[in-house]
């Protein structure tokens, strides 16, 4: 996984609220058996025309200033719906590292750290003037510091947030989830034993 | 100290709590199909790790399956996509119930049918509709395929510990009201993020007077409401439905699992950090109106007006729902026209669904100009409805009966609207385009549908003829 790094970028606009997974990525663009080259059907139905071809010129990350931007600011349970990690992968794709929202659906917001991609919680305050600043200066860029768990921006605001101290160390580093949970090999075979005694009935008769 | 049912499975899935770092649950059943697996194969394989507990682990083919000539896959990457799950099982001896196979279905109702999952047990899936086997008691909940490849390498996930909900429902429900009905009328009060970090535990005697298959739709829905799971307490239900299931404890086990099943349950007096009732009364035949399933309303009600909400948020959500369903404000439900009907997918897939429905179109016609069609939730429901006589009641009526599939709940596998067309489906999910870019999707119960598509319009089924 790539480390999180500390980063000044455009913040992209998208005042909507449920944004769920199935707008994400449709599902008809989920027949891949790799992890790469969603990001050009992000938000598919909502991004081209009927041709599905030309750019909608009405979908707000279309627009000029939102172009290359690694943070998108969006409304309330952002991520709702389907498990698929398409979504993440297809953010990830299509360029962003860090969501800003008031709140994200479970899986989707776990989904979000296994591929280097930082979901932040604000207040409905906060997100409001976050909003705002980029509604009144379309282009403007934000400064995201995992390290420090701060949001700055030019309009002055500065917010910091609530990241849990594991997930953080991980992004920081782009650890591979799986390497540190196999540290604990001892641990999980001692479970596996006591559970063959406790219901052994799970498990294939020797 | 006394604790609920989600502290006890917690407590007795917990592998290791390190100081640093995060809790790491045992898994005790992974299931799986063929959309959100293949990333998760090939990272193993990129790894050279290996899966380790084959037996944990049962899949099916069932997103991608035409309902129509069913080996005829037309998109290549759809095929591609089944023939990867059927190599990837066959490499790592894993138990699939594939296209070939007579158990074949949709993974959440195949698995209980072979009575996979117990009470107490840890079960995931990279598929959110996973909390549907909480209705067994089970902590089961929708992973990402990252987690599901981690899964398979290690048999735990780092998980953090979900809060508490317990959704009681009590008293008797109104006539044709089902599992459906009380799961959309909690939907609508807790909203679509109201449950977002609690595991919810549905009880009251409303609840336990619903048949496993009931329990399972409402759990199915549990994440509808943003829920991480699911539970329903194991009860004599749980076990009569279990005994005898090809994965179910046998012989001198069964009486030492049913008795550590019963110890599951919430303790008397145990706490929960929220609490919603309803009353199983209020509960009328509900509809979705709306592109949430949190915009719903009872069949007796009026599309409602973005100004009916004092939330900003959920005024304007209200508004573009309007737009996109193409429905005006204060529009009676009952005069709503449909196009297609569609009784299926892992909500509402199961034989008692098809029961319901066809009880109501004996003897009856689908309107004219709207398609109907019946798509059992595996084999075994289609073997058993058509032994039942059910299908001959489905196609004198007018409608398609299909072989076993997702179907039309997410269109991906042919079945689909067509912009513009609206809908009348037992399936789950009502958000813009999910059964298809444009279509218009209302979410109803199996005898509401059957309704609908004999009327060409949603009918209150309490006073229908
Ligand atoms: S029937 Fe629908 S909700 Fe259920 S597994 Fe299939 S696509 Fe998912």
């Amino acid at each position: 996984m790539q480390p999180y790094i500390k980063h000044t970028s455009i913040a992209a606009l998208m005042d909507r609220s449920n944004v769920d997974t199935d707008q994400i990525i449709p599902k008809n663009f989920m027949k891949k058996v790799e992890r790469t080259g969603f990001g050009i059907n992000l938000f598919h139905n909502w991004r081209y025309l009927a041709d599905n071809v030309t750019p909608n010129p009405e979908f707000e990350l279309n627009k000029p200033a939102f172009q290359g931007a690694k943070i998108l600011v969006a409304g309330e349970n952002f991520g709702c719906g389907s498990s698929r990690e398409h979504a993440p992968w297809a953010i990830a794709d299509y360029g962003f590292n860090t969501i800003i929202s008031t709140s994200f659906a479970d899986i989707f917001f776990s989904n979000c750290f296994k591929n280097s991609i930082l979901p932040i919680v604000v207040t409905d305050e906060q997100l409001a003037e976050l909003m705002a600043e980029i509604a009144g200066n379309e282009g403007v860029e934000f400064t995201v510091d995992l390290e420090a768990q701060k949001v700055t921006t030019p309009g002055g605001l500065s917010i910091a947030f609530e990241v849990d101290a594991f997930r953080k160390e991980s992004l920081l580093e782009g650890l591979d989830d799986i390497a540190w949970t196999l540290k604990h090999e001892e641990q999980i075979s001692a479970y596996e034993n006591a559970q063959k005694k406790r219901l052994p009935w799970l498990w294939p008769s020797a | 100290m006394t604790r609920t049912m989600y502290e006890k499975i917690w407590d007795a899935n917990l592998v290791h709590e390190p100081e640093a770092g995060s809790p790491l649950l045992f898994v005790d059943r992974h299931l799986m199909h063929e959309v959100t697996s293949p990333q998760a194969f090939e990272g193993l394989r990129l790894q050279k790790r290996k899966v380790r507990n084959v037996h944990s682990i049962l899949g099916t083919i069932d997103h991608c399956v035409p309902t129509k000539d069913r080996f005829n896959i037309v998109d290549v990457i759809a095929k591609k996509q089944v023939e990867t799950m059927t190599a990837n099982c066959e490499e790592n001896e894993i138990n699939l119930y594939g296209m070939n196979s007579n158990q074949n279905g949709v993974i959440h109702i195949v698995v209980p049918e072979h009575g996979f999952v117990h009470p107490g047990m840890v079960v995931c899936c990279g598929d959110s509709h996973t909390a549907t086997h909480g209705a067994f008691g089970a902590l089961a909940f929708g992973i990402g395929t990252s987690e599901v490849e981690h899964v398979m390498a290690t048999q735990t996930l780092q998980q953090k510990k979900a809060k508490t909900m317990l959704v009681k429902v009590e008293g008797k429900l109104p006539a044709f009201s089902t599992a459906k009905d009380i799961a959309l009328a909690i939907i609508a009060k807790t909203g679509t993020a109201g449950g977002t970090g609690y595991v919810m535990e549905f009880a009251g005697n409303t609840i336990t007077d619903l048949s496993m298959e009931g329990r399972m739709t409402l759990c199915n829905m549990a994440i509808e409401a943003g829920a991480r799971a699911g539970l329903v307490a194991p009860d004599q239900v749980t076990f009569d439905y279990l005994e005898g299931k090809e994965f179910a404890p046998k012989g001198k086990d069964w009486p030492v699992a049913v008795e550590y099943w019963k110890s599951l349950v919430s303790d008397e007096g145990a706490e929960f950090d929220a609490v919603i009732e309803l009353k199983a009364e209020d509960i009328a035949p509900q509809v979705s109106w709306g592109t949430s399933p949190e915009q719903v309303i009872s069949v007796t009600g009026v599309v409602p007006s973005p100004s009916d909400f004092t939330n900003e948020v959920k005024s304007q959500a209200c508004a573009s729902a309007l737009k996109y369903m193409a429905l005006d404000a204060g529009q009676k439900i009952t005069d709503i026209n449909i196009d297609i009907v569609f009784i299926g997918s892992c909500t509402n897939g199961r034989i008692e669904d098809f029961r319901a429905a066809a009880e109501l179109l004996k003897g009856k016609k689908v309107a004219a100009g709207v398609q109907a069609i019946a798509v059992p939730g595996s084999f075994p429901v289609k073997v058993q409805a058509e032994e039942e006589g059910l299908d001959k009641i489905f196609m004198d009526a007018g409608w398609e009966w299909r072989d076993p599939g997702c179907s039309m709940c997410l269109a991906m596998n042919g079945d689909e609207l067509k912009d513009g067309q609206r809908s009348a489906s037992t399936s789950n999910r009502n958000f813009e385009g999910r059964q298809g870019k444009g279509g218009r999707t209302h979410l109803v119960s199996p005898a509401m549908a059957a309704a609908a598509s004999v009327a060409g319009h949603f009918v209150d089924i309490r006073d229908w003829k």
